[in-house]
């Protein structure tokens, strides 16, 4: 099937994700080998992606993991007087 | 979860640790929890939206999951039933803040039928993953998560941050997983459109020499 470019983008999401059926994902295909648009719009979506899986760009706060780690520590502490964990 | 700490939990007998935990050996929470520290806190930072209250919030939530760990089922993965009770307290803190209305997942979000269009510009498939390693452009997605509609933030959060499959997310979230599917490619659309412009005012392309040159025009 011929798709226009907003059929395009409405599966952007679910191409990235690789859940269209393989069907569609031959016409998507298609359609991005002679649309620079589509193409520039699924690349610049992936790098978005690219990006937000760097731990770099979202990070704990400092100190969060000794934070936890010591109120952990106390409410296991606690526990000792009540020793059922449920 | 992000692929190294996928592949740190996977090799290791979650279960079996479970199963010890409760069996008395409780310093091995520590163990447990450690390689999703970072998933509990971005998903209650994804509703609450304030770094004190994220931390408190997954500070529970982790204090929570090991009060109730008795009441863990094998048959969903520790991670999603860790994330479930993280939504839960983001939730609890949102709604203490009165603050509830404003973010509500219940709430109908306005012109979510809506049609969303992308930004069609052609200049970002240029730009080299080299360019990505600039800290503004970072944090720029870092604002542009944060102003997206609470809903799309919770969504693009457990999905695109913390790594959970669609399944996984619509569990965590109380939601279908059709509309995680609507909710994210929405998320992501706006984050495209968002930045795409941005990128484009910090680093104009000039097409003719910076690729010969090996020079970013940025740099």
């Amino acid at each position: 099937m011929e798709l226009n470019c907003k059929h395009v983008w409405a599966h952007i999401s679910d191409y990235i994700d690789d859940s269209v059926a393989p069907e569609l994902r031959a016409d998507i295909e298609r359609h991005l080998e002679h649309c620079e648009i589509c193409s520039a719009i699924l690349d610049s979506t992936r790098n978005i992606l690219v990006l937000t899986a760097d731990d770099r760009t979202f990070e704990l706060p400092v100190g969060f993991s000794k934070r936890l780690h010591e109120r952990l520590a106390r409410e296991l502490a606690e526990e000792a007087n009540a020793p059922t964990v449920n | 979860m992000k692929s190294g700490e996928a592949t740190a939990t996977a090799n290791r007998d979650e279960a079996g640790l479970i199963t010890r935990i409760l069996a008395g050996e409780k310093e091995l929470f520590h163990e447990l929890i450690r390689p999703y520290e970072r998933m509990v806190y971005m998903t209650v930072f994804s509703i609450v939206r304030n770094e004190t209250e994220a931390e408190d919030g997954a500070q529970d939530a982790i204090v929570n999951a090991y009060r109730h760990l008795g009441k863990f089922r094998g048959d969903a993965k520790f991670s999603t039933w860790l994330t479930t009770i993280a939504v839960n307290e983001g939730r609890q803190k949102l709604s203490r803040a009165k603050r509830a209305k404003e973010d509500s997942l219940d709430e109908p979000i306005e012109g979510e039928d809506q049609e969303l269009t992308p930004a069609p510009l052609t200049d970002w498939r240029e730009i080299p993953l080299e360019a990505l390693e600039r800290k503004e452009l970072r944090e720029a997605l870092r604002s542009a998560v944060a102003e997206l509609p609470g809903i799309y933030r919770q969504i693009f959060t457990l999905r695109d941050i913390d790594g959970l499959n669609v399944a996984e997310t619509a569990v965590a979230l109380g939601i279908n997983t059709n509309m995680v599917k609507v909710r994210l490619h929405r998320a992501r659309m706006m984050l495209q459109k968002r930045l795409v412009p941005l990128l484009k005012t910090t680093a104009p392309v000039r097409k003719s020499s910076w690729w010969k040159t090996g020079r970013m025009p940025w740099s």
